[in-house]
């Protein structure tokens, strides 16, 4: 992204202006230091605000402006200053005040402070386009508004830049950005052509097109600064014409219109962002700008693809340009990056810290990419890399960024601006509002991602975060763990807890021990340190690692995580070569792998006796519901053919996991199925009060042997209850049963419980009907999250010291308080599974695939995980399935492939940039065949004193699963609507610093986003809007509950899909490609169309309603839309190309994920059609979630009063 | 009147009866004076062949704390149809079915001849008998599979009518659902639990029908012995029970080395009194309980697990050092009283070479009137036959047993009922005739015998009350009337009424009279059930002291050296064992008990009673001894050679033959009607078993004894223990010294 970004961005604002160019570069590359020190020198102002946005898009399109341009000139000019004083102190400072002066007078215009806002934005705007194109970062003009004030405060409050910033931030903020940002964005590709062109030819003119790019910021941002401002309506009305003069600076004259837009549209957004006028902004907002969005989208979605052809053009010129302008100033920059961090923080750090890093960051966001340390070919490199980048990117960024600020009035100019490039046209519909195509697109990102990642990935640098979870790639582990084990949320951690804390980015990782590879990746590799066990640190107890540093010869070892030294054994000493690596480094595992396993020796075994193999223990329900409902005979039945499928390690082998049988409803049945019994013998237990196992030998029995008892048993269990009237169920007692029994075997083990009621029956764990809607959104919420009674949990610690692991499969046709059942298997490893109002036809497949794959799933017992660290920081916090009694160990009873657990750091001490952080997580467990193992993963990341290392280094998707199991967690003790304001406070908090930081200054009223976030407001939307945090009013508080759960264990790729579901149109699918995803938004839709739309829990298969009848007899044999039976779950198996490739598609689908998801055909305009538009996450939901570009707008305003 | 020896024994044949004294002595005073209490021993379902039941109800004193049943001793008035209560003196009418009632024309509970006479009452619906089988299946393989026949026999052996049930136990206890189709179905209660009688029944759905007949159902008995899953008739499972006991294993659950299994017979038998207490209350019904083993865990558990903790012996209990007696006792008492309370009788069958646990147990049986049976094994004959012989039938093919006996005493006004000792239950009925002054189980007039059998005998003690002042009048005569309800084994409920009389002697004046009347052997036996009632609750030499200040007879030597009184040498589950059937065996048996018989059979003449005596034991003679519990046949030392020489295979030697096979014969003719089984033992001079007999005998000839070592007259027996001669001098010592 960022490249894509900087490419542009570089082209443009390198030619435009050198700072300018230079900042974009910057940041991409992490050469800010370079690129500032020249900025600093030519134009410091530049760089900061005006260098992205004004002269990647401003300047060319600013040409055109001019018009409004003077005044604005003059403020861009200062503003420019300013802003670049902003980033570089030092000159900011004077030339701020100056700026801000000026701006002032500008401003005057609209309106006093407006004016100098207008004029910083104006930069600010070019800037966040440019910045956005750079860094990624995504200038919304819309939000804008919100941006505005929200910008106006960061910078205003940083002394040395803010005077100057806040000033011009305001004016700059949303306004001009919006119409800047737009009309840069769109007027780079198509400026940018001639923009580079301004730029290179002359930097002064870069200048001042900047300016003028400023100029039309600033009157979007004198119009978002009436949004943002609220109180002047003024401005607003000032605005228009400054922003029409602004937008029409940018882009020319379609500016204008986009102005007009952006002032109708800033109203709106100023209700949204104020909180009276919200309605009026967002009604503004989604219907202006939807129109807006709509007519600019066309041009938008031939933009990205148009816009790369734009860009490209730019691109190379401006490369060409810029590179030939700049040679200096971007080799500096792009140097810079290969000076890296050093040469950055030392660059950065004289200008400020503070501000070059945010400039550095944007541009560093490239430049960090710089892995080449050379100047020239990182220059050389830059540019091409940007060209590329362009022409992927480059529809994402300006679609996106453009968009970003555009949606509003902004974003509309902006996207016409694109369009622009390719045709003018788009710049007026735009006008409107906030263009959803003009927002950040999650699809475009996936995609780019997806073209990016070619090679397969390799582990050996550290620091470097893997492509995205949505890419298929292959990993050669080279030292550090693969991320299909860990994915951190930042790959550059910053130094220090001030850092972090500022920052308020999540440290965290997102650690799957025990994760199914892909065939063509091997294991990980056993490794077997003899009797004595595996090498460990003496002090800290790391196992040995790639992170161990052997000294005097080989004979010690310094730890990498505590710096102790430990003696080598003498069975494990080796020689060191030249370089101070053992000889025998790459002939060992654990000396060269980041992943890999210990044979454990008695000495990890619970009462130091080697562990027996597991037992599966089924335990079934037989109340009447079940039996009614089909689930007791589906299951009997299943398991019968299931029992051959028990997990085993060596495929060859028999398992050696052996299986027990209960049934129950308000008694026990146990069964003894010895083989040597001719039939199977139940014995009922009806002490539910104090449960006990009434046999041992004859209960727990291997499958082949006890065959044909056990057939006879399943066989019998369905005829013995088909009469049966008891509908109260125990269910404390069963978990117990198991409990007990595995105790008596003195093994772990796992016990599949299918389960149909709330357990009413008098015994311990007897529940009562709790369900309350009228709590809901109540302080008392919480509670209903809460376990109602605390035996569960007690009773979950008793299966975790036994290494029980519960699975849950409920059927209830009520209420049957998941919150409290759920307990004793989330605390232990387990998984639930809940069909509600089960019925053995419709849900019999997904049950039986989810049953089959739950038995066949590798998993590990007894297991304890530990994740130790280098010193300076520690784990702190552990969301997933697992128990913890003490604050480092992660007790899990059962630990399968499908369980991740995210891990929160934080900082104790400081970081070195030199050894990075590094990792360790140990799982000791025992595994199906009664192995005691340790799996250790090894993770290494960068440490970073630069904000914008930080924010160039992260991952959007694993920040979301983080924020969504600490949300889900928070709701256990906090109100719900507390924990969604938690959420986006620290969503804000994370933008404001990168924008108040990182970002080259530039008008506030524009939203810059980090590239690598530029998804976080989408994706933070999901997840404030999914039904745990928001539920509708249909949603049960048992599925609540079970999604909380369900979450709390998910991993990237999971909580991904299920936050924002993948969309496929499949009209013209082919067999062997995917087609591309559109989002997840109902305008996409077409109605001639058919969509599958996957969430990892679900599957629908949408049918518009003029779709084809050759489409529909094809996928479903009938020509009639009317005659598509809504009841299928399957797809009726046809003869063509199309059914094959659908159903093909709908398999490879289900393969990926843990759990099978029923198909359900959604006919358009069906009833049914309301739950299928809950999962279109970018509009709004009917439980009351914004739509995106309602969310971003909000998140907007969210980050301008905090930059106030 | 022929001699008071006839008249004992008339009265015994009729009414099952023998008072120690056959004259009443006249006052309190006297009677005190006396030592030998007046009291008898009452046999209340002696087998009478020649007495059918009548078809009719007893007629009753109208008398609210009377109630006495009308009998030959009542004075009629045939004219008014008037009769007065010979104990409260009442004057009561006819029922209108005695219109007809004249002197020619009498009830048979009218004439003298039906002193003893049995009703059958037509009251309530006929209860099948229940046999519940609580079987250990900690057992040895063997062990289990001997029991497993046994059980699978005895099914032949119940009416098929009958009841059955199964709970089986070992660390955990299961009872079985008989009804099932398809899988065996049992519920499981774990054996460390102590459960209330009403969460048992919960937990085995019992209390279901209830709640249905709350709902406007009400469920008639046989309906609620249909949903009785746990109980059903024989004749519908037998054979699902054959299978089920033939499939039956030995406890599951691991025995580690050291340990014993773990035996849940309290919870065991909870299970089974609280099943029977929720299903059939009141209803005639048998728990047999088959343990070869102590309980080891839960309530009622005797020993613990460790095998290196020996269980508790007489010394450890003189020590107070048994850990779980009082606690053990305790529970199975509570046990035993619901159990009696219900009428329901428990039968322990302990089948081990160690203790099993009977001294705390052993209330189970006493309370409710069941049978203790102990063995060193299942598969012994011991054990098959005594079993067996539990399902004897009499001369009408009906079970000799009788379930929820309720026995009532009444008195006539000189005379008070101390008490009862027996395999009973005090029923606590104050009626006024209830004495102040408790002998045995006491305080009541009434008593809950739940099991009993045609030679159930219980002691039941008076007082007289008559003061000094206020002499009887010439030629009166006291009278008592035991009432005793019960249900035949043909499931009639029966009421058999014995009413009795003695006359009244002044002590002064008919001293000679009254001393001829005395029941030299029932005496015995009733002062012995005094002593083996106070050897249950006091220490052991108290009691041979109390026993000593009493009246001393020849048969007290044996009384005091028996293991009703001795605990030396005995376990605390053989003395408990032995006490149980001796507080409940009839007269004839209960002196054998004792004072063994010993029979001589020599070619000096036919087979002959002798003294029990070492001097008995000669070499030319074969000896069979009787002791109630064992049967020993010992050859002389003669005997024995030509035995082993084989001249009893030698046609010349026919007599010898002959002379071997004798006592073997009679030992048979005793074994066959004996309950229970006794230990049978057949050895010869210098066996090993020979050890049973000699320590029995006299010790007249010991090592000590040097007139008698190394003679020809008998054989020295080693021991301490004086000899009767010895015993007699210091009692005339004694007797003439202290003549208190």
């Amino acid at each position: 992204m960022n490249v894509n970004q900087h490419t542009p961005m570089a082209s443009p604002y390198g030619q435009p202006q050198p700072g300018y160019g230079q900042p974009g570069y910057a940041p991409l590359d992490g050469s800010y230091p370079a690129p500032y020190a020249p900025y600093n020198g030519p134009a410091s102002a530049y760089q900061p605000g005006a260098p992205p946005q004004g002269p990647a898009r401003g300047p060319p399109t600013s040409g055109p402006p001019p018009v409004s341009a003077p005044q604005q000139y003059n403020q861009y000019s200062q503003s420019q200053g300013s802003m670049q004083n902003g980033p570089p102190p030092p000159t900011q400072a004077p030339p701020r005040p100056a700026v801000s002066q000026p701006y002032n007078q500008g401003a005057m215009n609209l309106s006093g402070p407006h004016p100098s806002y207008p004029q910083h934005y104006g930069p600010p705007s070019t800037m966040q386009q440019v910045t956005n194109q750079m860094t990624g970062m995504q200038i919304t003009s819309g939000p804008p508004t919100a941006a505005g004030p929200g910008y106006a405060p960061p910078h205003s409050s940083q002394p040395p830049v803010s005077t100057g910033y806040s000033a011009a931030a305001q004016a700059s903020y949303t306004q001009a950005p919006p119409p800047v940002s737009s009309a840069p964005t769109q007027p780079p590709p198509p400026s940018g052509p001639a923009a580079p062109q301004q730029y290179y030819s002359g930097p002064p003119p870069s200048s001042q097109q900047p300016f003028n790019s400023s100029l039309p910021p600033t009157s979007q941002q004198q119009q978002q600064f009436t949004s943002s401002v609220t109180p002047q309506p003024p401005p607003q009305q000032t605005l228009p014409p400054s922003s029409y003069s602004g937008p029409v600076p940018p882009q020319s004259q379609p500016p204008v219109p986009p102005v007009s837009q952006a002032q109708q549209s800033f109203p709106t957004p100023q209700p949204p962002f104020s909180s009276a006028p919200p309605p009026v902004s967002q009604s503004s907002f989604a219907t202006g700008p939807p129109p807006s969005a709509q007519g600019s989208f066309p041009p938008q979605g031939p933009p990205p693809s148009s816009q790369p052809g734009s860009f490209p053009p730019p691109g190379p010129p401006l490369t060409s340009a810029p590179f030939s302008q700049y040679p200096g100033p971007m080799p500096p920059q792009q140097q810079p990056p290969p000076s890296q961090p050093s040469p950055y923080h030392s660059g950065q750090h004289p200008p400020r810290p503070q501000m070059p890093p945010t400039s550095m960051a944007q541009s560093n966001h490239l430049p960090p990419g710089p892995q080449g340390p050379p100047g020239p070919p990182g220059p050389l490199q830059q540019p091409p890399s940007q060209p590329g980048m362009q022409t992927g990117y480059p529809p994402q960024q300006n679609g996106a960024f453009g968009q970003v600020r555009g949606p509003q009035p902004g974003y509309s100019a902006p996207y016409p601006g694109q369009p622009n490039y390719g045709a003018p046209a788009p710049a007026p519909p735009a006008q409107k509002r906030l263009d959803p195509d003009a927002i950040p697109s999650p699809i475009q990102v996936i995609e780019d991602d997806k073209a990016k990642t070619t090679e397969p990935f390799t582990t050996g640098v550290r620091g470097q975060a893997p492509p995205l979870v949505t890419t298929n790639f292959q990993v050669q582990d080279q030292g550090n763990a693969s991320p299909r084990f860990i994915r951190c949320t930042a790959y550059n951690m910053p130094c220090t807890a001030d850092m972090a804390k500022q920052s308020q980015v999540p440290l965290a990782a997102v650690i799957k021990p025990l994760a199914t590879l892909p065939p063509d990746e091997p294991p990980p590799l056993v490794v077997d340190h003899g009797e004595s066990g595996p090498i460990r640190c003496n002090r800290c107890k790391a196992y040995m690692c790639p992170y161990m540093q052997f000294i005097e010869g080989g004979r010690r070892f310094q730890c990498g995580f505590c710096s102790c030294v430990t003696e080598v054994p003498p069975h494990y000493f080796q020689h060191l070569d030249h370089t101070g690596k053992r000889v025998d480094c790459y002939d060992r595992a654990e000396l060269s792998l980041g992943s890999y396993e210990f044979l454990a020796t008695v000495d990890y075994c619970k009462n130091n006796k080697l562990p027996q193999p597991p037992a599966f223990i089924f335990l079934i329900d037989v109340s009447y519901n079940a039996v009614k409902s089909g689930m007791v005979n589906i299951v009997c039945q299943e398991l019968k053919t299931l029992l051959d499928c028990l997990p085993r390690e060596n495929p060859e082998a028999e398992s050696a996991v052996r299986v027990g049988f209960v049934t129950y409803n308000k008694v026990l049945h146990f069964y003894n199925v010895k083989s040597s019994l001719a039939q199977p013998q139940m014995m009922v237990v009806s002490d539910v009060s104090d449960m006990f196992v009434p046999l041992l030998d004859g209960f727990l029995v291997n499958v082949n042997e006890s065959r044909q008892v056990i057939e006879s048993l399943l066989d019998q269990i369905p005829e013995m209850f088909a009469d049966t009237r008891e509908t109260e169920t125990v269910f404390g007692p069963v978990i117990q049963a198991g409990l007990e029994a595995l105790k008596a075997a003195d093994c772990a083990g796992k016990l599949f419980v299918f389960h149909t009621s709330l357990p009413i029956a008098e015994a311990p764990g007897k529940l009562k009907n709790r369900e309350d809607k009228k709590l809901i959104g109540t302080d008392k919420e919480k509670s209903l999250f809460q376990p109602q009674v605390g035996f569960y949990s007690s009773l979950a610690k008793e299966c975790v010291a036994q290494g029980c692991c519960v699975d849950l499969f409920l059927f209830p046709n009520q209420y049957v308080d998941v919150a409290t059942l759920g307990v004793v298997p989330v605390s232990t490893g387990g998984s639930v599974y809940k069909y509600t109002y089960f019925q053995a036809q419709s849900d019999q497949e997904r049950f039986l695939n989810d049953l089959r794959r739950d038995v066949q799933k590798l998993v590990g017992f007894d297991a304890v995980m530990r994740v130790r660290t280098s010193t300076g920081i520690r784990a702190t916090d552990f969301f997933g399935s697992f128990y913890m009694s003490n604050t480092t160990d992660v007790e899990l009873a059962g630990l399968d492939c499908d369980k991740a657990i995210t891990v929160e750091f934080k900082h104790d001490d400081k970081l070195s940039e030199e050894t990075g952080a590094l990792m360790q997580c140990a799982v000791l467990y025992t595994s199906c065949s009664g192995q005691r193992r340790l799996r250790i993963h090894n993770m290494a990341v960068n440490c970073c004193s630069q904000l914008a290392d930080l924010y160039r280094n992260c991952e959007t998707d694993t920040i979301i699963n983080y924020f969504s199991k600490y949300a889900f967690r928070g709701i256990l003790s906090n109100p719900t609507k507390a924990v969604r304001e938690t959420l986006v406070n620290q969503c804000a908090q994370i933008l404001a610093c990168y924008r108040k930081n990182c970002a080259s200054p530039s008008s506030a009223g524009q939203l810059i986003l980090p590239e690598c976030m530029k998804l976080l407001p989408v994706y933070l939307n999901c997840v404030l809007k999914s039904d745990v945090l928001l539920p509708g009013a249909d949603v049960s508080l048992d599925d609540r509950a079970y999604l909380r759960q369900l979450i709390s264990c998910m991993d990237v790729a999971e909580t991904h899909v299920f936050f924002y579901p993948r969309l496929l149109p499949v009209m013209k699918l082919e067999s062997g490609s995917l087609p591309v995803a559109v989002r997840d938004s109902e305008e996409r839709l077409s109605k001639g169309g058919v969509y599958l739309l996957e969430t990892g829990l679900h599957l629908f298969l949408w049918v518009g309603a003029s779709v084809q009848q050759e489409l529909l007899l094809n996928i479903f044999g009938t020509p009639s839309f009317s005659q598509i039976d809504s009841n299928m779950t399957s797809l009726p198996v046809l003869d063509n190309p199309i059914s094959q490739a659908l159903r093909e598609l709908i398999y490879s689908f289900r393969a990926q994920r843990s759990r099978y998801m029923k198909l359900m055909v959604v006919k358009q305009e069906d009833r049914a059609e309301l739950i299928f538009r809950h999962f279109l996450v970018e509009d709004k939901s009917a439980s009351g979630g914004a739509s995106y570009v309602d969310f971003l707008c909000h998140m907007h305003k969210e980050i301008r009063q905090l930059l106030s | 009147m022929t001699t008071y020896q006839e008249f004992i024994q008339q009265n015994e044949d009729r009414d099952g009866v023998r008072f120690s004294w056959n004259l009443w002595p006249s006052s309190r005073l006297e009677a005190t004076r006396l030592v030998v209490p007046v009291s008898c021993l009452f046999t209340p379902l002696k087998e009478r062949p020649n007495l059918p039941p009548v078809q009719y109800e007893p007629v009753l004193c109208s008398r609210a704390n009377c109630k006495a049943v009308l009998n030959p001793l009542c004075q009629v008035d045939f004219r008014a149809k008037i009769w007065a209560c010979n104990f409260c003196f009442q004057r009561n009418p006819f029922p209108p079915s005695y219109a007809g009632i004249s002197d020619v024309n009498q009830p048979a509970e009218l004439m003298p001849q039906f002193s003893t006479i049995e009703y059958i009452v037509q009251r309530g619906p006929a209860a099948p008998l229940i046999f519940l089988y609580v079987v250990d299946t900690c057992l040895e393989e063997e062990d289990l599979q001997a029991l497993k026949e046994s059980l699978q026999m005895s099914l032949s052996l119940l009416p098929p009518n009958a009841l059955v049930g199964l709970i089986t136990f070992g660390r955990m206890v299961q009872v079985h659902e008989l009804s099932c189709e398809g899988i065996a179905k049992s519920y499981v209660f774990r054996g460390t639990k102590d459960l209330t009688a009403k969460q048992i029944q919960e937990m085995l759905g019992l209390t279901k029908p209830a709640v249905a007949g709350q709902q406007g159902r009400p469920l008639a008995p046989q309906d609620a012995a249909a949903t009785c899953k746990f109980l059903q008739p024989v004749h519908r499972v037998d054979m699902n029970l054959t299978d089920l006991l033939g499939e039956l294993q030995r406890d599951p659950w691991p025995v580690p080395q050291g340990k014993r299994p773990l035996r849940s017979t309290g919870v065991a038998l909870s299970v089974a009194v609280g099943l029977l207490e929720g299903t059939f209350p009141n209803t005639g019904a048998r728990v047999m309980l088959f343990i070869g083993g102590p309980p080891t865990q839960g309530p009622g558990m005797v020993v613990g697990d460790e095998l290196k903790t020996p269980i508790r012996s007489w010394h450890d209990i003189q020590k107070d050092n048994a850990r779980h007696l009082k606690k053990a006792t305790k529970y199975y008492e509570a046990l035993a009283n619901r159990s009696a309370t219900n009428g329901h009788s428990i039968d322990i069958y302990a089948c081990a070479l160690d203790q099993t646990g009977l001294l705390e147990m052993k209330c189970l049986s006493n309370l409710t009137g069941g049978h203790i049976v102990m063995g060193d094994s299942f598969n012994t004959s011991l054990f098959k036959q005594t079993f067996q012989r539990v399902f004897s039938k009499d001369y009408n093919g009906d079970f000799r047993m009788a379930f929820g006996g309720v026995l009532e005493v009444k008195t006539s006004r000189e005379l008070k009922v101390c008490g009862a000792i027996g395999p009973c239950v005090s029923l606590n009925s104050k009626s006024p005739c209830v004495s102040e002054n408790e002998l045995g189980i006491g305080g009541t007039s009434q008593w809950k015998v739940c099991g009993l059998n045609p030679s159930t005998t219980l002691g039941i003690y008076f007082e007289v009350v008559n003061q000094h002042n206020a002499p009887v009048p010439q030629g009166g005569r006291g009278a008592v009337q035991f009432v005793t309800q019960y249900q035949h084994s043909n499931t009639q409920r029966r009421i058999r009424v014995t009413t009795i009389a003695r006359n009244w002697a002044d002590a002064q004046s008919q001293i000679q009279h009254i001393e001829s009347s005395f029941d030299q052997e029932a005496a015995a036996v009733l002062m012995a059930r005094l002593g083996v009632f106070r050897a249950e609750s006091e220490e052991g030499p108290d009691v041979l002291r109390w026993l000593d200040r009493q009246l001393i007879r020849l048969f007290m030597f044996h009384l005091r050296r028996s293991p009703f009184l001795q605990v030396f040498n005995n376990s605390p589950d053989e003395s408990s064992y032995y006490r149980h059937h001796f507080v409940r065996q009839d007269l004839t048996q209960s002196l054998i008990m004792i004072q063994p018989i010993l029979y001589s059979y020599s070619f000096h003449g036919p087979p002959e009673p002798v003294l029990l005596d070492s001097s008995s034991i000669l070499p030319d003679r074969i000896l069979l001894m009787d002791t109630f519990f064992q049967l020993v046949i010992y050859h002389g030392e003669t005997i024995a050679q030509w035995r082993k020489a084989g001249y009893q295979e030698m046609a010349e030697y026919e007599n010898f033959k002959q002379l071997l096979q004798a006592p073997l014969d009679d030992a048979q003719e005793i074994l066959q009607t004996r309950f229970p089984m006794p230990r049978y033992i057949d050895t010869e001079h210098g066996g090993s078993q020979a050890r049973f007999l000699l320590s029995k005998v006299n010790p007249s000839q010991t090592h000590n004894n040097l007139y008698a070592w190394g003679q020809e007259t008998g054989a020295p027996i080693l021991t301490d223990d004086v000899s009767l001669q010895v015993f007699m001098d210091h009692l005339k010592k004694l007797a003439v010294s202290s003549s208190a």
